[in-house]
């Protein structure tokens, strides 16, 4: 059995946190340089440079990527033999989600009660997903999801006889109505199947994987392919006002569903897809 | 390509001049004002008292920034979904505000009452909050600082870019740009 302390989930949290809100991946850098370099409209490419001077002067210090530094996302997997002592873990996460908003002079987004709509102040608590998997080691995902993305999403049971092209149809109209207020270019997450609850959460985690990293399985990787290419022929374009690029990537993760059901998510993800990961 | 200098307040005829598409530069104070800030200013003004800010001529800019880091006036500073603030649109522009800035495409009824106030909708680049915080020089609370990032502020901004979203004149550039991008398209 292996021994972790929960203060280390709270000090990879809060460094996670800061991280992620002012520095992009290089894999995600290199697409942007890539799409930029393809863009063909007037409009667009001013914006794509603007992201691209704005990842800039974030990696510097300046400022953070965005000013929605998001709802603190976290999920952890958790190996079998590993067994976690001094304290609380979700405490210890929200401990570590407070610590890195102060220090990384992060905004507090959160409100305590949808309704009441009171700022917590330190912006905890975070949405927590916990998995148990085989191994004694631990992974620590960090997603700050803004609202701008996040409010655009949408979810659906559809018909098993709607199949392939009712998600296909789903997923075009999710992302034509957003338009510009999801901040395009996006990364789109699809979640296929499972249950009500089980699609979105799907999408989410479709949003960890590597940018623009294709599903194992062959039919669902060309669906990928496929969704990419329709959503790109939307031409809603960089900031909205027409162009090439609207989504940088398109990840679907699927699960088993009932023989009546077919669920279906989409979780979009603005452009600045902020994305941290770290093993313990 | 072209940009046009503006200053604030925004006089009625330098508003009704701009089109969608026009680049701009904004000059002098705006205003940052979103969600809570509108709800409290509609408020007011059905209670029939005085609004913290003189509305006339006057430009909102939908943001709530990061906090600044030591040495900086403002932290990331870029627009939030305008769509949130249609409701209450009407309401300000009667009283003289004259544009607003933020990201997103409006409801038929904000851009009607764009045509019938002479007034302007402007965006700025979704998801560049540090570089649109070099734009802006001064920061202060003008109002409600118990919101936190959602406090009602006034912001001196020099040069802060934008581009005409929906002008006095039925243009809208979330509508018209995509469209003219498909249209040219060879595939189309």
């Amino acid at each position: 059995m292996r021994e972790i302390d929960v203060a280390e989930v709270s000090s990879a949290v809060a460094r996670l946190a800061e991280d992620s809100n002012y520095r992009l991946s290089r894999g995600y850098m290199a697409r942007l340089e890539n799409v930029l370099s393809i863009e063909d409209s007037d409009d667009a490419r001013p914006v794509l440079e603007d992201l691209w001077e704005n990842a800039c002067l974030a990696a510097e210090g300046e400022a953070p990527i965005c000013q929605d530094t998001g709802v603190a996302v976290v999920f952890l997997e958790v190996g079998q033999g590993v067994h976690l002592v001094g304290g609380d873990l979700a405490a210890a996460v929200d401990a570590g989600v407070s610590r890195g908003y102060r220090n990384g002079y992060l905004r507090n987004s959160v409100v305590g009660d949808p309704l009441l709509r009171e700022n917590t102040g330190d912006n905890t608590p975070a949405v927590l997903h916990v998995d148990v998997v085989p191994g004694s080691a631990m992974k620590v995902w960090f997603l700050p999801k803004g609202a701008g993305s996040e409010n655009m999403s949408r979810s659906a049971m559809l018909r098993p006889a709607d199949g392939r092209r009712g998600v296909v149809d789903f997923v075009l109209e999710t992302v034509e109505g957003a338009g510009a207020s999801a901040c395009p270019p996006l990364v789109v997450g699809v979640g296929l199947g499972g249950t009500f609850d089980l699609a979105p959460l799907l999408a989410k985690r479709a949003l960890l994987r590597p940018l623009g990293a294709q599903n194992s399985a062959e039919h669902l990787a060309a669906l990928e392919r496929d969704l990419l290419a329709s959503i790109n022929d939307l031409g809603i374009g960089a900031g909205g006002f027409g162009g090439r690029t609207t989504a940088l990537a398109v990840h679907v993760e699927a699960h088993p569903c009932h023989i009546a059901s077919l669920p279906v998510a989409v979780n979009l993800q603005c452009h600045a897809h902020r994305v941290g990961v770290v093993e313990l | 390509m072209t940009e046009i200098r503006l200053e604030t307040p925004l006089d009625p005829g330098v508003a009704t001049a701009l089109r969608a598409g026009d680049r701009v530069r904004i000059y002098g104070d705006i205003y940052a004002a979103r969600d809570a800030a509108h709800a409290r200013m509609l408020e007011l003004m059905e209670r029939g008292e005085v609004l913290p800010l003189d509305l006339e001529g006057a430009v909102i800019y939908y943001v709530g920034p990061t906090p600044p880091r030591p040495g900086r006036v403002i932290g990331a500073a870029g627009p939030t979904t305008s769509s949130r603030m249609d409701p209450y649109v009407d309401a300000l522009l009667s009283r003289g505000l004259r544009g607003m800035i933020g990201k997103g495409a409006r409801s038929p009824e904000v851009l009607e009452a764009l045509a019938h106030y002479g007034a302007v909708y402007f965006a700025a680049t979704g998801g560049a909050g540090a570089l649109l915080s070099r734009a802006i020089r001064s920061e202060d609370v003008v109002a409600w600082p118990e919101l936190g990032p959602e406090a009602l502020r006034r912001l001196g901004v020099e040069g802060f870019p934008a581009v005409v979203a929906a002008d006095s004149h039925g243009g809208d550039l979330y509508t018209s740009g995509p469209e003219r991008y498909r249209s040219r398209r060879p595939s189309a």
